[in-house]
C-alpha cells in the first residue's frame, strides 16, 4: 500500500522515467525498422468488446455514448481491412475492475499486425523484440496442452468439465460449481502452471478451443485447438497473440457465444461492434496480431514487484 | 452483518469463512489477460490461529464477522476463567482457556490487554507488547559479570520461563517482549 500523504508524488524515480522513455523509443524503432507503420487510433469508441473476461469503462455523457477501448484491436482491424498493410499502435488501453500488483486499469499496450504471417512467425518476432532488452534470455516454446499435462497430469482439451471443476476445488477455488470450462482452466493454470514456469521467456501456443477469443481454430492430432499464443516473461503474462479470425459468420457466432456467457455471469451485455463486422465482411486479410504489455515488460526488466514502481502514476495515485 | 466484496478486502478485515471468524492477511488480484479474474486471499482463522488460503472469483462476497478488538484491564483468574473489564464502562467479560491460550503466562493483574470479542464473547487475548514481571526463581547471579553475555533460565511470577543475563537476581523485576519472550532489561 502507498502512504496517503505521499500519493501526490510519482511512484517512480528519474532513472525509471528515463528507462521507460528508452524502452518506448526502442519498441518504436524496432517495428519501424521492420517496415511496420505506426498508427494512432481512438481510445474512446461507441462500442465495447464482448469478451466475457474483459470489462470496459463506460464514459457516456449526456448526448454521447462511449466506451474507453480495452485494446486498439477493432480499430486496427478496420485499418487492415482498408488496406493499411502491417501496422502497430503504442498507446493506452483501459480495463475496468483490474487493479493489483501486476494490473492497472489504464496501461500501455503495444499491438501489431503482420499480414500473411501465421502465429509462429509472429512469435519469432516477439522473441526478437524482447531480446533487444534481454539479449541472452532463456526460451521455452511449448504447446499449452503439453505444459498443462506435464504439470497437472490432465489433458486440458478433452478432460471432463466435472474433473476440471473438482481439480479447481482442490485449488481452494470457492465458487467452482458454477465454473465454466475456461474459468476452471484459468484457475488451474494460474495456481499450478504459471507460478512454476522457468525464468526467461515461455511461449505457449495452441490454446484450448474454449479460450480462442478471436483466433482461428485448427486441428492438431484430431483435437480442435485455437491458433492463439501467450508469452510469459519470468512467470508474468506479457503478450497475447492470434492467427486472426477473418470469417464474418464466425465473428457473429463468437460474439453471440460471448454474450451468452456474459448473460450467465450477470454481466453487462454489449452490442456487437457493427463497424468491425462490416470491415470483416468487406475482407480482413490473413494476418497474425499480438498485444504486448509494455508495463509488464518494464516490471520484469527492472525486477519491480508492483506496477506502481514503474509507471508514473498508477491507480492508487490517480 | 454486512457483506464485503473481494474489492473491499484489506489486511485486518474480519470476515466469516466456512462458519469461522477470520482476519484477512493479504489479498492478491490474479487475472489472465483474456480470462477469469479472481482473488487469492490468505486468512487467519481467529478460533484456531491457522492460516488458510482461498481463491475467490473477483466480486464474490463474504459475510462480515462480528469481531472487535477492545482494550480491557485484566482483573483476576478464578481457576476456570480469566476476568477482564472495559475501563470506560466497567463492563466485565470472562475468557476461557481456549481464548487465553499462551497469553496466560504474560498476564499481570491491572495490565491493559486487547481482548478480541466475537459475537460479544472473548475469542482471544493479546497481552501488551512489553510487560514488567518479577523473577521468582533463578540461579544465583555471578556478581560483577555484566560483560560475558551468558544467559540462564529464570521463572517469572506468572509462570513464564525466559532467558536472562547471568547478573540478574531473584526478586528483581524485568521487562520482557511478549511477542518473542525476549528479555529487554531490568525494569
Amino acid at each position: 500500500m502507498v502512504a496517503k500523504h505521499n500519493t501526490w508524488k510519482s511512484g517512480v524515480d528519474l532513472e525509471t522515467l528515463k528507462y521507460r522513455s528508452f524502452v518506448m523509443k526502442e519498441l518504436r524503432r524496432f517495428l519501424s525498422n521492420r517496415g511496420v507503420l505506426e498508427i494512432d487510433v481512438p481510445v474512446v469508441g461507441r462500442s465495447s468488446v464482448t469478451d466475457p473476461g474483459v470489462s470496459s469503462f463506460d464514459v457516456s455523457s449526456e448526448h454521447f455514448r462511449g466506451f474507453l477501448q480495452t485494446s486498439p484491436e477493432y480499430f486496427m482491424k478496420r485499418l487492415l481491412a482498408s488496406g493499411s498493410g502491417d501496422i502497430f499502435s503504442l498507446g493506452k488501453a483501459f480495463r475496468a475492475e483490474e487493479e493489483g500488483p501486476a494490473h492497472n486499469p489504464e496501461f500501455t499496450l503495444l499491438e501489431w499486425y503482420r499480414i500473411n504471417w501465421d502465429e509462429h512467425q509472429l512469435i519469432e518476432e516477439v522473441v526478437d523484440l524482447v531480446s533487444v532488452f534481454t539479449p541472452s534470455v532463456n526460451l521455452l516454446k511449448i504447446s499449452y496442452g503439453e505444459l498443462f499435462q506435464q504439470v497437472l497430469g490432465l489433458n486440458p482439451h478433452n478432460a471432463e468439465l466435472s474433473e476440471l471443476q473438482s481439480r479447481a476445488e482442490e485449488a481452494n477455488f470457492g465458487s467452482w460449481s458454477t465454473g465454466f470450462r475456461s474459468g476452471c482452466l484459468d484457475v488451474l493454470f494460474e495456481t499450478f502452471v504459471r507460478p512454476n514456469m522457468p525464468d526467461g521467456l515461455v511461449i505457449l501456443f495452441d490454446y484450448p478451443a474454449c479460450q480462442r477469443a478471436l483466433a482461428q481454430l485448427h486441428s492438431v492430432d484430431g483435437q480442435q485447438v485455437s491458433r492463439r499464443f501467450e508469452v510469459f516473461l519470468n512467470n508474468s503474462e506479457l503478450a497475447n497473440g492470434y492467427f486472426e479470425l477473418n470469417n464474418f459468420s464466425d465473428h457473429q457466432n463468437r460474439f453471440n457465444e460471448d454474450r451468452c456467457e456474459r448473460h450467465a455471469m450477470g454481466k453487462f451485455l454489449p452490442e456487437d461492434d457493427l463497424l468491425l463486422l462490416e470491415a470483416v465482411k468487406s475482407g480482413l486479410p490473413d494476418c497474425a496480431g499480438v498485444a504486448f504489455g509494455v508495463d509488464r515488460l518494464l516490471l520484469q526488466l527492472l525486477g519491480a514487484a508492483r506496477i506502481d514502481e514503474i509507471m508514473p502514476f498508477s491507480w492508487v495515485r490517480c | 452483518m454486512a457483506n464485503y466484496s473481494t474489492n473491499d478486502f484489506r489486511p485486518g478485515l474480519k470476515v466469516m469463512v466456512e462458519q469461522d471468524p477470520c482476519t484477512i492477511l493479504d489479498n492478491e488480484f490474479v487475472k489472465p489477460g483474456k480470462g477469469q479474474a479472481f482473488n487469492r486471499v490468505r486468512f487467519r482463522n481467529l478460533k484456531t490461529g491457522r492460516v488458510v488460503e482461498k481463491t475467490l472469483k473477483s466480486g464474490d462476497t463474504l459475510e462480515a464477522a462480528d469481531v472487535f478488538d477492545v482494550e480491557m484491564q485484566y482483573l483476576y483468574n478464578d481457576g476456570d476463567f480469566w476476568h477482564f473489564m472495559e475501563p470506560d464502562n466497567f463492563e466485565q467479560y470472562q475468557a476461557d482457556h481456549h481464548a487465553i491460550g499462551e497469553t496466560n503466562k504474560w498476564l499481570r493483574e491491572q495490565d491493559l490487554c486487547i481482548v478480541t470479542l466475537y459475537n460479544g464473547s472473548p475469542l482471544s487475548v493479546t497481552p501488551p507488547n512489553h510487560v514488567e514481571l518479577e523473577i521468582v526463581e533463578t540461579d544465583p547471579g555471578l556478581r560483577g559479570d555484566t560483560a560475558s553475555g551468558g544467559t540462564k533460565p529464570a521463572r517469572l511470577s506468572t509462570g513464564a520461563v525466559i532467558k536472562v543475563p547471568l547478573f540478574v537476581e531473584s526478586g528483581e523485576s524485568v521487562k520482557v517482549d511478549t511477542r518473542t519472550g525476549e528479555y529487554l532489561g531490568r525494569a
